[in-house]
């Protein structure tokens, strides 16, 4: 009697937790196909707010292009840099190494948005103020330290013999690094890529700052000038399908591979 | 499941048949490992180690947005005592305060809500999770909405409920509540998913033993389940500590810092890109980067010592 009433307590707390959480969800899911809200009155279903969004700007599709540039840079070169670097860190004896990982570790103890400011400067001496790939570069720094501790420790679960049975078939280190241990990273280097791409995807601070040219502004700031830039009315329809659309590949992305983004925590790489 | 230790870096190197091959396969390998890391390398010491030196350099000049810049002592750092930037400090300390305390409780709760295998259990974690896949600039943005429009599904709830109009950013107060609510809707599940693997890794036999000895689930929750949380309880307040004191993207777009709701990162970029000083702007963040760093050893230094 009480496991049974245990039972159905569980399950109405739950509920009524996941409508609080999944109702805004809903709400900007739902007000981004109906009429404009509070203003022409207008009423019903459509895709006007889209519509208006698409054409918001420089145009819907720049900003998302904009926003793909940035996350695959951040991306690529993420996972190219932290697996080379993981595997050596892992495998190869060099010197500094020991100094290269402790100073990798320490970008998380150093807040990103007080470097800022710097960084504006340096991008400027570098030609890469204003630029897409800059920022892109600048988020993949950013993940260096989580991405280096996951690929260090997939390489360093992965049986030395599986390497050595490879190098004494022939292969260079090179070639065994390519043909056998990065299917067995694999796991490693896709959790590196799903927090890689969901935070360049949704970062907002950085493009605030580096990006000045209105037609390279990735997808958060575009939408942010969606909201404040306008004088007099927010175009609140417009805004909620922006959100939409920002947020879909996310959330599609981690229902995908979910269990990827468990195994970023359960690795102990969060925080290092 | 909190990896502290200093790496443990092994390189076993496959076995080679005579003495000169092996010092040249060595070589070989000391070769390549500079190879593979000089990509990670080169980033690091381009967009981190020469950014933090520029940063300190910046701080004692006088450095415009535009134009030449020019070496003046600690001036800059006079900005840490702007009476501006002290209110964006209380402030950022206190969302800091309230934030951790919120999110922290309601974390845990769903935590041991959601920690035993039930069916569907699974479900329910991905929806609590599902916020924190939004990124938090889309989330301020669609609370923006939920906040300001009259018909959004949080005002025609509270309507609803007969409490009337409620000006979720109208005021100080207003908006800190509203939002360390949206931050709490964003982060709840992330940091629910941490305390998991933190309640996971206690061995059952514990409460086993702890209920034989006739502890009711209070005791079990004070005298066993929290202190053996304790390294992942500390693990998720050095998250939400330094996410606070960082704040920027809420209270940048919900309020855009009115009401006394500037945190100290609006603070730099109001001095950096508003009254376009970097030099004083580089300063603060100097000053940031030097309590934050504090902040995290000491908290390290505690997980470090409980966790063993």
């Amino acid at each position: 009697m009480t496991t049974l009433l245990r039972r159905t307590g569980f399950y109405v707390t739950g509920g009524a937790l996941a409508v609080l959480f999944l109702l805004p969800l809903l709400w900007t899911l739902s007000s981004s196909v109906s009429g404009r809200q509070a203003s022409d009155g207008a009423e019903g279903w459509g895709f006007a707010n889209y519509q208006r969004l698409a054409d918001y700007g420089s145009g819907l599709d720049t900003y998302l292009i904009n926003t793909a540039v940035v996350s695959l840079v951040a991306v690529s070169v993420t996972v190219v840099t932290t697996t080379l670097g993981g595997y050596a860190m892992a495998r190869l004896a060099f010197p500094g190494r020991n100094l290269l990982f402790l100073v990798t570790l320490a970008i998380l103890m150093v807040p990103y948005s007080t470097i800022l400011v710097p960084l504006y400067i340096l991008l400027g001496w570098l030609g890469l103020q204003n630029s897409l790939v800059g920022l892109g570069l600048v988020l993949a720094v950013l993940q260096l330290p989580f991405g280096l501790f996951m690929m260090r420790n997939s390489f360093e679960a992965l049986p030395v013999e599986l390497e050595e049975a490879a190098l004494i078939d022939g292969c260079t280190v090179g070639g065994a690094l390519r043909r056998v241990l990065l299917r067995g990273v694999l796991p490693g280097i896709v959790t590196v890529a799903l927090f890689s791409f969901l935070a360049a995807w949704n970062e907002f601070v950085a493009p605030l700052i580096f990006l000045t040219d209105g037609e390279k502004f990735t997808l958060p700031v575009a939408l942010f000038n969606l909201q404040s830039g306008s004088l007099g009315s927010v175009d609140f329809g417009a805004l909620q399908a922006g959100v939409v659309v920002s947020a879909l590949p996310c959330v599609a992305v981690f229902l995908v591979l979910q269990r990827y983004y468990v195994r970023g925590f359960t690795s102990g790489a969060l925080k290092g | 499941m909190v990896s502290l230790s200093p790496p443990k870096l092994s390189a076993p190197a496959p076995s080679p048949p005579s003495p000169r091959g092996r010092r040249s396969i060595a070589r070989h390998r000391r070769r390549l490992g500079l190879l593979y890391v000089t990509p990670m390398a080169v980033l690091v010491a381009v967009l981190f180690v020469i950014p933090l030196g520029l940063m300190l350099w910046m701080s004692v000049n006088h450095w415009p947005l535009i134009g030449a810049s020019a070496p003046n002592g600690v001036q800059n750092y006079q900005a840490l005592r702007d009476p501006l930037f002290l209110r964006a400090v209380w402030f950022t300390l206190k969302y800091t305060a309230v934030t951790t305390v919120v999110l922290g409780l309601v974390a845990f709760g769903l935590a041991m809500l959601m920690q035993r295998d039930r069916p569907r259990v699974g479900a329910f974690r991905t929806i609590f999770f599902l916020p924190s896949a939004v990124g938090l600039a889309s989330t301020s943005l669609l609370f923006y909405g939920l906040f300001t429009t009259d018909a959004s599904a949080l005002n025609g709830l509270v309507e609803f409920l007969g409490l009337g109009r409620v000006d979720w950013l109208g005021s100080h107060d207003n908006a800190l509540g509203s939002t360390v609510g949206m931050i709490t809707w964003r982060f709840a599940g992330f940091y629910m998913l941490i305390l998991m693997t933190g309640l996971h890794s206690i061995d059952p036999v514990l409460y086993e033993a702890a209920r034989i000895d006739g502890a009711n689930r209070w005791q079990i929750l004070w005298r066993v389940t929290l202190p053996l949380l304790r390294p992942t309880l500390a693990l998720t307040m050095v998250l939400s500590l330094t996410g606070s004191l960082l704040a920027f993207d809420q209270f940048f777009i919900l309020t855009g810092g009115r009401h006394d709701t500037a945190t100290v990162v609006i603070g730099i970029y109001r001095e950096a890109f508003l009254s376009q000083d970097l030099g004083r702007a580089a300063a603060v963040s100097v000053a940031i980067l030097v309590v934050l760093i504090v902040v995290n050893v000491a908290q390290m230094r505690l997980i470090r010592r409980e966790g063993r």
